[in-house]
């Protein structure tokens, strides 16, 4: 089963810590990432440009509307994700406890629609 | 007991009663219909009905009795809505006979310890036992402890209720077994509470309230099992056993809130207190003549503690100790403490020698402390590339932020 692992985190946070912090966050997530590979549950992950990079399209009565930014403005953004295939949402949850995001932000677990 | 009119002195009535006798007033509601959901649903009901009843009426003078009444005409009241017919008219007679033989007693008789019996019987599910004593025991809400156990509130839910459903559906007996079957029997109540109380240690900042609750709560489930068994050397140790290592809780973070091992712990901050009581618990389970499981870790955090305060190293006597444990109840798990004790005799090498016995063992593969333990060894045998990738692994499974920069600590000490 397949789970998305969304990683909700203050953006703003990031350039307020210091080189070897931001190094050790890092570190951090690249240990994170290569423990879920050598779990083989690893499907994809990616990180995200800041939502100042973000551009929202949506078509209105035949239109394009196309603004900057993104389409909710909150706190947390989302960051990045980790796509994993693992038995049961217990097992995704344990994995989501170990993500970094989990002590600076929030995971949300999230399942695949089976096609 | 008497109180104010207030609905602050109501609140907090209900919550002491709460705290030390839900339990009780479960058990004892649910032990002749088993209906331990019904009988939590009625207590619910009657814990309402006091906070709006004794701010304007007064507090009663035996708070559990006037619960008991409450919740046992509840439950006759649910009893004869849910069903009709001869089965059910059979259960309600037996119902309203056994809650009125009690309701003219002024004590409630103790029945937990049956209750922890039944939700520990070898028909319930072993990963959802302690979570369904905690509840029903202590009356603990399904969140919290699902947050606890790191399962989704909603799953944690269904279990619950599935667990409730098996203990009535197949009349799972509120009894504590013969002689006989004891031992064993016994040994699932106390893994159900060393669960919990394992769960709340993962805490170890004591940040996040509800899982530090739980290693409380537990300690609190350990005392019970002795008070009411007292001569179970077992029960004894685990309750020793867990005040030897909450001793150490505040020990393990220093002021700066980063991690510190136990070689590296200030013994003047642990809680002298615990740790004397544990010795004394250890001790008279000793003198009942059964070893098992939890005297044996209980009397390793025994040696541990000497060996911190005396300096003097016992690696043989804790050697010894995992053995005897690994007799008991095989687990990689103490293989792996044993290899660490046995690198303080016979170096690194013969510790990583003793690790490959079990490194093939698939619970391993997301285990932190085995990855931190290979990576501890492979350093002080000079395999730094080694070491590195182990530490790696170690991090990513890592869920406690103070441990991962612990580990990234020792990671980035290696030599390049």
């Amino acid at each position: 089963m397949q789970y998305l692992l969304m990683l909700y985190v203050n953006q703003a946070g990031w350039s307020k810590l210091t080189p070897a912090e931001q190094e050790q966050g890092v570190a951090a997530y690249s240990a994170y990432t290569g423990a879920l590979t050598k779990a083989g549950v690893l499907k994809g992950s990616n990180r995200l440009q800041p939502t100042t990079a973000a551009t929202t399209v949506r078509m209105a009565n035949g239109k394009a509307q196309v603004l900057d930014g993104p389409y909710v403005d909150s706190k947390e953004q989302l960051g990045g994700y980790y796509l994993i295939d693992v038995p049961d949402l217990d097992a995704a949850i344990s994995w989501a406890a170990r993500c970094p995001a989990a002590s600076h932000g929030v995971v949300e677990v999230r399942p695949v629609w089976v096609m | 007991m008497s109180c104010d009119e207030s609905d602050v002195s109501a609140q907090r009535t209900t919550d002491a009663v709460a705290r030390r006798s839900y339990g009780k007033l479960v058990a004892f509601l649910a032990a002749r219909t088993k209906d331990v959901a019904a009988a939590e649903d009625a207590l619910a009901d009657a814990f309402a009905s006091a906070l709006a009843d004794w701010p304007v009426n007064g507090c009663p003078s035996n708070p559990e009795a006037w619960l008991i009444t409450v919740a046992r005409r509840k439950m006759i009241d649910a009893a004869r809505r849910r069903r009709s017919g001869e089965i059910a008219s059979g259960q309600l007679q037996l119902l309203t006979e056994g809650l009125e033989v009690a309701a003219g007693e002024t004590t409630i008789p103790d029945h937990r310890l049956a209750l922890m019996f039944a939700c520990a019987h070898p028909a319930i599910e072993p990963g959802i036992r302690s979570p369904l004593i905690l509840q029903v025991v202590l009356g603990l809400d399904a969140k919290m402890i699902a947050s606890a156990f790191l399962l989704s509130p909603a799953a944690m839910g269904k279990r619950l209720v599935r667990a409730k459903d098996k203990i009535h559906q197949a009349r799972i007996p509120f009894s504590i077994p013969e002689r006989k079957e004891l031992p064993g029997r016994l040994e699932a109540v106390l893994d159900a509470i060393y669960a919990a109380f394992a769960e709340g240690w993962s805490d170890p900042g004591g940040t996040d309230i509800a899982r530090r609750d739980l290693s409380a709560e537990a300690m609190f489930l350990g005392r019970l099992v002795t008070e009411l068994m007292p001569r179970e050397p077992e029960a004894l140790g685990l309750l020793g056993l867990m005040l030897h290592t909450q001793a150490r809780r505040r020990a393990r973070r220093n002021a700066h809130g980063e991690y510190v091992p136990l070689s590296e712990q200030e013994p003047s901050l642990w809680d002298a207190q615990m740790i004397d009581e544990a010795e004394e618990l250890l001790r008279r389970a000793s003198g009942l003549g059964a070893i098992g499981r939890y005297q044996l870790e209980g009397a390793l955090g025994s040696a541990h503690v000497y060996r911190r305060r005396t300096g003097q190293a016992n690696w043989e006597a804790v050697v010894q100790l995992y053995d005897a444990l690994l007799l008991v109840c095989a687990s990689p798990v103490i293989a792996i403490n044993r290899a660490l004790a046995l690198a303080e005799i016979h170096g690194p090498k013969a510790a990583l020698e003793a690790m490959q016995e079990v490194a093939a063992d698939p619970r391993l593969t997301e285990y932190q402390p085995y990855w931190a333990a290979c990576a501890e060894l492979m350093a002080k045998t000079g395999a730094y590339g080694e070491a590195r990738d182990a530490y790696e692994v170690a991090i990513g499974l890592e869920r406690d932020p103070a441990v991962r920069r612990f580990l990234q600590r020792r990671l980035s000490a290696l030599p390049s």
